[in-house]
């Protein structure tokens, strides 16, 4: 394969129909990918839908069936040693020596990369500082994955893979992973993530690829994802089947019965929803809730991805 | 080859492996309670009186006195040796640990007022040597008073039964030197190679500028550290506690330098070739525990039937305990010389084998 040149120059990533397979199975299927200088860009896909395969290959640690793949410009099979001085990596489920402490980390991948980073100053990002001397089986699950943060920072990588950073933690953990991804961004790195939780790339990215069965089926900024694929705010009251019948003739929207004590009622903008507020107040029905919901990017996701099962993305 | 990088790596394993209490004791301590336990078994003291065999060639009168007179102390049991016996061959076979050779000419040389030496062949690892040759000295002094010459005729040359017939834990220590440089880099390389496979360290560290070629020296490198201190401590205890005499010369660095090179690289690629940990596991202990045990490690091979020590010559680490046997007892180092080339053949193969077959990434 040729080194690929990028088209664009502040391109990061550049894929082009990158296709793998692992015996009979494919993995990633003809995939297309762009991600631009100092974004957070995030893969989504359920289990199995090739995200880490996409991001091994990206890395340099699988080697693609076919397709044009560039990295920082390099090709990562054949440069890899050269490409890996540049990136940092947090590899899925990540691990290291039993009886090394976060600081140890640190200082032994500084010796490989032969860069000497302020340790303290890591360990302060990462939120590791407390227990920069606890040995690695002693940390609890969220501390692990934020040495393997810490050690994606140690070469001042202008890309970092993230490969489900926050897998298995408890949401106080995610989230202060999520901390430290911001601050990552904020220093103006270029940031890979793949994840199965929805919240966590509405919350990081700048922009989303939904993968599934080895292809992307979208790629946008979440809020657009949202607003093209997501349904209207709906304002939804609690009430009954009384409660139905006068909205129906009372509002001009289109009103559904959710169950027997639920109602929802469709807004196109968000000034309409003071007129479905008003509606139900004259009603002089008696209800127990009512609130106003818009689709997030997981009622998205589910969206996109039961359609494709639907055979009609494909 | 980055020395950085090389040292790096090291450090790591190195804090790794000493903190690791349980790879401490297999490594250091387990080899030395083994020689201290088989020393103990095999070559304790029996208490009682020491006994003393004796081979009475003299024409004359003043052997049979003298035999009479060491008997006579009380401290020695004279046991007499027919006098159609080869000497120090008799003392081998039957592993008398004590023998005294009066010369034919003993009677008639002392009577012409010439000097004249017993010879005394002893175990020096066996803790009742020193005391049979005392007594036997001070008989000679007694005997050299009333013979009333101006200078002491009679003398003692002694002679090491040991030159010959090694002790046995003077056997046991090349053989447990060799079941430290086996056992400890053989079981943590299988366990670590396959480990690190499954928990995808080794894929990390590829995403790190270290090499594969830089990790396995780092390794190489502790295991002859490990194997040079085991070396030191078993040396050390069979010495101390039970007099054991080995000699130690730059022939023992062969193998100390290849053994541990051949087994950390056999580990490696047991730990490569398996699929999981249990199989490598299984795999590994399938080839570490008949080697260990029929290599000469415990026992020497002379006590196993011919078929069972032809076995044992499959076994790289039989030409290590032999090399090293070779080397610190029999001082025979044409024989190690034949060893050394046989396990430098064998680490080049083992080696570039487990280089080949290990593998950072997949395909």
């Amino acid at each position: 394969m040729n080194e690929v040149s990028s088209s664009e120059p502040d391109l990061v990533i550049q894929v082009e129909g990158l296709v793998k397979n692992y015996g009979n199975t494919r993995a990633v299927d003809g995939l297309d990918l762009a991600v631009h200088s100092g974004e957070v860009f995030s893969i989504l896909g359920p289990n199995g839908a090739g995200k880490t395969t996409t991001v091994e290959v990206l890395e340099g640690l699988r080697k693609p069936d076919s397709g044009k793949v560039s990295v920082l410009g390099l090709d990562p099979w054949h440069d890899g040693y050269t490409l890996h001085k540049k990136v940092g990596v947090m590899p899925q489920g990540f691990r290291f020596f039993d009886k090394s402490t976060p600081r140890e980390a640190i200082s032994y991948y500084a010796s490989l990369f032969g860069t000497s980073p302020d340790a303290e100053e890591i360990l302060e990002i990462v939120g590791l500082s407390d227990a920069a001397d606890k040995h690695f089986q002693d940390l609890s699950g969220g501390q692990k994955q934020k040495v393997g943060l810490a050690l994606a920072m140690v070469n001042d990588a202008t890309l970092v893979f993230l490969d489900e950073p926050t897998t298995g933690l408890d949401p106080q953990s995610r989230r202060g992973i999520w901390d430290v991804i911001r601050n990552l961004k904020k220093h103006g790195s270029t940031i890979l993530l793949t994840t199965h939780y929805l919240e966590e790339a509405e919350q990081l990215s700048d922009r989303v690829a939904i993968m599934n069965n080895g292809k992307i089926i979208v790629c946008d900024t979440p809020s657009h994802l949202i607003s093209k694929y997501g349904s209207e705010r709906k304002v939804v009251v609690s009430g009954g089947s009384k409660m139905y019948e006068y909205l129906k003739s009372a509002l001009s929207f289109r009103v559904e019965a959710v169950d027997s004590e639920s109602v929802q009622i469709y807004v196109p903008s968000s000034t309409d929803i003071l007129k479905v507020v008003k509606a139900i107040d004259e009603s002089g029905l008696p209800y127990e809730e009512l609130s106003v919901r818009r689709d997030s990017l997981e009622d998205v996701f589910i969206f996109l991805v039961g359609r494709m099962k639907e055979g009609e993305l494909s | 080859m980055k020395p950085r990088r090389i040292l790096a790596d090291f450090n790591v394993y190195r804090r790794e492996f000493t903190r690791n209490s349980a790879a401490l004791f297999f490594s250091l301590a387990f080899p030395v309670i083994i020689i201290l336990l088989f020393g103990a078994i095999f070559s304790g003291g029996s208490g009682g009186t020491p006994q003393l065999y004796v081979q009475n060639l003299d024409t004359g009168q003043l052997g049979g006195s003298f035999t009479t007179a060491l008997n006579q102390t009380g401290a020695l049991q004279v046991v007499l040796v027919p006098s159609n016996a080869s000497f120090p061959q008799y003392l081998l076979d039957h592993s008398y640990s004590a023998g005294l050779l009066i010369p034919p000419t003993f009677t008639t040389e002392a009577m012409a007022g010439k000097p004249e030496n017993l010879t005394i062949y002893t175990n020096p690892a066996d803790a009742s040597s020193q005391s049979v040759i005392g007594i036997t000295s001070a008989v000679i002094n007694a005997f050299n008073l009333k013979l009333e010459h101006t200078s002491p005729l009679l003398g003692l040359s002694l002679k090491s039964v040991n030159e010959k017939s090694p002790s046995y834990v003077d056997f046991l220590i090349p053989g447990l030197i060799g079941f430290s440089i086996l056992i400890s880099p053989m079981f943590s390389m299988v366990n670590i190679s396959s480990e690190y496979k499954r928990t995808k360290l080794f894929k990390q560290l590829s995403l790190t500028p270290l090499t594969k070629g830089e990790w396995l020296v780092s390794k190489i490198l502790w295991y002859l550290i490990l194997s040079a201190i085991s070396f030191i401590i078993m040396v050390a205890a069979g010495e101390l506690i039970f007099h054991a005499s080995v000699s130690i010369t730059y022939w023992v660095i062969p193998f100390m330098a290849m053994g541990p090179l051949f087994f950390v690289s056999l580990g490696m690629l047991v730990g490569t070739v398996t699929k999981s940990e249990e199989s490598a596991g299984i795999v590994g202990n399938i080839i570490t525990f008949p080697m260990m045990f029929l290599s000469g490690t415990f026992f020497p091979l002379s006590v196993m039937p011919a078929w069972l020590q032809g076995v044992a010559h499959i076994f790289p680490l039989y030409y290590i305990i032999n090399g090293l046997t070779d080397t610190m007892v029999y001082t025979n180092y044409t024989g190690a010389e034949v060893d050394s080339a046989i396990v430098a053949v064998l680490c080049i193969v083992v080696f570039m084998a487990a280089v080949t077959a290990f593998k950072w990434r997949e395909d």
